[in-house]
């Protein structure tokens, strides 16, 4: 070693022009494996990358790099090894290894290019990860798992094995034990290995590991005489069984060459086609071949006389099933590990279900809360009035389109939403009063015309917000904090969004039942609704209270415009989406009850949630089922889930 | 004193025996009018028309024309169950679609077995039933991704079934919906979002491509009668002009019929005080059940008549919007009497078409100029408001101002008066 260091020293001095470092340490340890290095092999070279990785020295990330990029050249009079950049077919700039100095450009005739083929150069990478995983910064060794994880390969195992062990970070400790574990199902050395880790993720709700283990476990139905002896062997198929129709049976058996290929479908057809003479086949006149028992009859004489080939029948084919049997095989991996896997996934699954109920009951929740934003307007004015205002809809639209226009002006998203919601409430409240003193006060006994008026309404309006905004929805962004959703697990999560209309309507909620119950107004209101006359004489106005009461249920639809523009699209029409099923809300909850119409709101979004996830593919198969339900539930409970019962039945 | 007054024989017998010795064109007079103007208006467009007369109206007119008779069918249904027994149904629109869809259903598979047979007769062997039907159902179903037919097309091939559908099949959900709405007493608004709410449940199932009737896509070609591709679009138009015409005209017969007897009473009393009419013994949830069922029958034979005129039938046409119109129709003819119905939808109509086809001239104000083809359901909409504001009676009731010599007694009418047009008159 000293000798060599002689050497170089000497070396050194006979090329003072190009003042390369050899002392720098790194340059040192190159030269220690000097011989490895340039003639690098996938098989010698792991000596030579471990001794630069545990170096520690912060240049030997950047000599692996430039090396695996083909940019190390060697000196071949000196023996040491530089940075180079082709600046032409014969020169070449160099720079040092140790600090990365700018050498100058030197002819390239006593340079050899170092060309790690690609094996080596895999190690190289896997040595970088390595690097990369001890990086005293956490967030590359977060993403160095991250590109592990994306593009896992056998080299990885080793290298995340050794720096397991050193991490601090509890989280990114787990995480990468948890690759190990991953990797190790993969690329694990014997099966005990691997069904050590498949136990690891018992319960485990992460699709990389259901990704992981479903490969496992895959099976295939194979035929042959007997069915051989071996833990391979999962069950025996009877050809017939719901797992393999008979057609399959048969085609695996003509794959393996033990039957002879069945004649297809269409083969009667072409074989008479094959055999037309003139008008007529096998002595049939063509045009009387038009059923199917008349074709076959014809085709019974072409193989008579020898010019078809005969159809297996039933009988054959069951005879040849018969012969052999088939049985189902674990092909993914030795039967060990494959039922270990299938043991664990069995158990994910059983989790998975949980949590997806879960998933589905927060669903179900969040469209239960839009479905009561959309309603309890309605059951201000419909539940406790009595007036169907059939432009509800529309109000919720007007609602909507305000936030948007307030958007426009204001372009703080935060800001804007906050603006939007009193000023919604003021829209709608307005055209809520303006629509009472115009149109349905003329109307308060005649509920069938005052539905008629408010549906001249609702149309009209559609039609101006269609002449004002256009027919393209318009977006409502939400403010960025309320974007993204909160995830609990890999499957269950709900989105801000929700969660914010969630809320919204439990201050709804809380709003109607402080007015109703704990104010002048709450009390006016219910005693005009009772019974007006007496109201009246107690000294209310009973024309103010219900153009109040009007003017308060339309302006909580025009904030829950807001809220659902936020989520859906604001369009012209979205009124008209809700209308129905803010009405069925309020009817099966129970007319005149706040507590009815929250129950009808859960109830329909439970439901239409539940359906949706027995037929998942369809929505609109689910309303559809969902009204037809709701229509039967009326027959039942005609007043609702909750009856006003009494006088106030008949008010 | 009721009691007595209507059990004694002398009075019941004279009443009858007066309603009796006058035919009933002669106490209704009305009807004859009508029938006579229906006459006038076929006879006149079929002079005028390409088909068999002087060409002065195209044919794409005439076919409008066509279809308005078909919605003034309609009407008449609307009014049957709304103005006379109360029942403000909105879904009318959705049986008139279901008629469409079951004629539908024989023109699509008739014109496209033609078509299919065509390009199997150049095949060298002559098609089997199986392969026409194979055939058949790949054309028909292609659009929505099937081949096979859905199991409510297994009488498509045959006209007189696919015919008899158009009754039994409204008639049949008419009946399920209305025994289960009537019996549980539903009522009032309540009803009306029921039957919204069915019509929308409905026209969402028909949205689907698995329900079987294209989803989206719905019927096309529906105006290509099969078997007679020879024959010009222009004297198929005026065959179906007949055709509604005639329809038109056996409905109204039907409906005045059934107002003037005594079962017109009934329901007209329902409408009024449903409670009274229950008290006095009658069954009102059959008399509302047979109302809701025949009118839904006659709004599936408009809709038959319609679609092959219209050409093409989608779930759009049964949303419920469609049928929130009808009531606008009779709401704005005015509600109650028959002439009515019929007057509403055609005028709305026809000046609904006029103004969204783009043929009303756009008024400029200087700053801003208000196109029909935007504005024009705006001002429906209002205008409806404001009818039912303003004039309950709608456009019939400018008849009323005509001074009759023999009229008196109190107004005719959706809510005023239950008094039947014979006591009035006497």
């Amino acid at each position: 070693m000293q000798r060599f260091l002689a050497f170089l020293i000497c070396l050194g001095l006979a090329f003072p022009a190009s003042a390369q470092n050899a002392d720098a340490p790194i340059q040192q340890v190159m030269q220690t494996h000097a011989d490895l290095l340039a003639k690098a092999s996938r098989k010698t070279i792991q000596v030579a990358i471990d001794a630069l990785i545990d170096s520690g020295l912060p240049a030997a990330q950047a000599v692996l790099e430039r090396w695996q990029n083909k940019e190390m050249w060697l000196d071949e009079e000196t023996g040491l090894f530089v940075f180079a950049e082709e600046i032409d077919r014969d020169t070449i700039r160099i720079f040092d290894v140790g600090d990365g100095t700018d050498l100058g450009e030197v002819p390239d005739d006593r340079f050899k290019q170092l060309k790690p083929n690609s094996g080596v150069r895999g190690l190289i990478a896997a040595g970088l990860v390595k690097f990369q995983l001890i990086d005293p910064d956490a967030t590359v060794r977060f993403t160095a798992l991250e590109a592990i994880s994306r593009d896992p390969d056998e080299t990885h195992l080793p290298a995340l094995r050794d720096v397991m062990e050193g991490e601090t970070d509890p989280a990114l400790s787990d995480q990468m034990t948890r690759l190990e574990r991953l990797l190790t199902i993969e690329f694990g050395a014997d099966d005990n290995e691997k069904i050590d880790a498949i136990s690891y993720f018992a319960g485990d709700l992460g699709v990389d590991a259901r990704a992981a283990l479903n490969p496992l476990v895959a099976t295939r139905i194979e035929v042959g005489e007997a069915v051989p002896v071996g833990p391979e062997v999962i069950r025996v198929v009877t050809p017939g069984d719901e797992a393999l129709p008979k057609t399959e049976a048969y085609d695996l058996l003509v794959r393996a060459d033990l039957a002879p290929p069945l004649i297809p479908a269409n083969e009667v057809r072409e074989a008479l086609i094959r055999n037309i003479d003139g008008d007529t086949v096998a002595g049939v006149q063509v045009a009387s071949l038009d059923t199917d028992s008349a074709r076959n009859a014809a085709f019974a004489t072409l193989v008579e006389q020898g010019l078809a080939e005969p159809a297996a029948t039933t009988e054959e084919i069951d005879t040849a099933l018969g012969a052999y049997q088939f049985y189902e095989v674990f092909i993914g991996a030795p039967p060990g590990v494959a039922i270990a896997a299938q043991a664990v996934l069995s158990d994910i699954e059983t989790s998975v279900a949980l949590n997806q109920t879960a998933d589905l009951a927060l669903d179900a929740i969040s469209l239960a809360s839009i479905y009561f934003l959309a309603a309890i307007g309605l059951a201000i004015t419909f539940g406790v009035m009595g007036v169907i205002n059939m432009a509800h809809g529309e109000f919720i639209m007007m609602g909507a389109y305000t936030g948007y226009v307030v958007q426009l002006f204001v372009p703080d998203h935060t800001l804007s939403i906050l603006l939007a919601i009193p000023l919604a409430f003021m829209v709608t409240f307005a055209a809520g009063v303006a629509m009472e003193r115009l149109v349905i006060r003329w109307l308060y006994h005649r509920p069938l015309e005052t539905l008629l008026a408010t549906f001249g309404v609702s149309i009209a309006l559609q039609q101006l917000a269609k002449n004002i905004f256009g027919t393209q929805a318009r977006p409502l962004t939400a403010p960025g904090w309320l974007d993204g959703s909160m995830v609990i697990n890999d499957i269950v999560s709900i989105s801000y969004i929700r969660i914010a209309i969630f809320i919204l309507a439990l201050i709804f909620l809380a709003i109607f039942l402080i007015v109703m119950n704990r104010t002048r107004l709450g009390l006016e209101v219910r005693a005009v609704t009772q019974n007006p006359r007496m109201a009246a004489s107690m000294g209310i106005n009973p024309d103010r209270i219900n153009m109040l009461t009007f003017g308060f249920g339309s302006g909580i639809a025009g904030i829950a415009g807001v809220a659902i523009g936020l989520y859906a699209k604001v369009t012209s029409e979205m009124g008209s989406d809700y209308i129905v099923q803010s009405f069925m809300t309020v009817v099966v909850g129970g007319v005149g009850n706040i507590w009815g119409t929250l129950l009808g709101a859960a109830m329909v979004g439970t439901m239409q949630k539940g359906i949706e996830w027995l037929n998942p593919s369809n929505t609109l198969a689910a309303q559809t089922y969902m009204i037809l339900f709701i229509i039967l539930f009326i027959q039942f409970r005609p007043r609702g889930i909750i009856a006003l019962k009494g006088r106030a039945a008949e008010a | 004193m009721t009691d007595t007054v209507s059990s004694d024989p002398k009075y019941h017998g004279g009443l009858e025996a007066g309603l009796q010795s006058r035919s009933f064109i002669a106490r209704h007079p009305s009807v004859l009018i009508f029938m006579a103007c229906l006459a006038l208006f076929t006879i006149s467009v079929t002079i005028l028309a390409e088909g068999f007369g002087i060409g002065v109206i195209s044919t794409s007119f005439v076919k409008t024309l066509g279809k308005t008779l078909c919605l003034c069918m309609v009407a008449l249904a609307m009014d049957l169950v709304w103005g006379y027994c109360g029942i403000l149904s909105l879904g009318h629109m959705a049986f008139f679609g279901i008629g469409g869809y079951a004629i539908g259903m024989w023109l699509m598979y008739a014109r496209t077995e033609i078509i299919v047979v065509q390009s199997l007769a150049a095949a060298p062997l002559p098609p089997t039933a199986g392969e026409i039907s194979q055939g058949i159902a790949t054309q028909i179903f292609g659009v929505v991704g099937a081949s096979e037919f859905p199991p409510i097309w297994a009488f498509a091939h045959s006209l007189p079934l696919q015919l008899a559908a158009i009754v039994i099949v409204p008639g049949l959900l008419a009946l399920v919906f209305g025994w289960l709405a009537f019996r549980s007493r539903v009522t009032g608004v309540y009803l009306s979002i029921l039957t919204q709410a069915m019509t929308l449940a409905l026209a969402l199932y028909l949205f689907q491509n698995d329900s079987g009737l294209r989803g989206n896509n719905g019927l096309s070609g529906l105006q290509n009668l099969p078997g007679l591709g020879d024959v010009p679009q222009s004297t198929v138009s005026i065959w179906f002009l007949w055709a509604s015409a005639l329809g038109l005209g056996l409905a109204y017969l039907l409906c005045a019929w059934i107002v003037s007897g005594k079962f017109g009473s009934v329901i007209r009393a329902i409408r009024d005080d449903e409670a009274r009419v229950r008290f006095l013994g009658y069954s009102v949830e059959a008399y509302k059940l047979t109302i809701f069922t025949l009118t839904a029958v006659i709004a599936a034979v408009a809709g038959a008549l319609y679609y092959p005129q219209a050409g093409i039938i989608n779930p759009a046409e049964i949303a419920p919007i469609a049928s929130i119109y009808l009531a606008v129709w009779v709401a704005i003819g005015g509600r109650g009497r028959l002439y009515g119905a019929v007057i509403g939808a055609a005028f709305v109509s026809l000046v609904s078409t006029w103004f969204t086809g783009g043929q009303a001239p756009d008024i400029n104000l200087g700053f801003y100029t208000i196109s029909w083809v935007d504005w024009w359901t705006v001002l429906l909409g209002f205008s409806f408001v404001a009818v039912t504001l303003f004039a309950p009676k709608g456009i019939g009731g400018l008849l009323d101002m005509i001074p009759s010599p023999n009229r008196h007694g109190a107004d005719l009418g959706p809510d005023a008066g239950s008094l039947r047009e014979s006591e009035a008159n006497k």
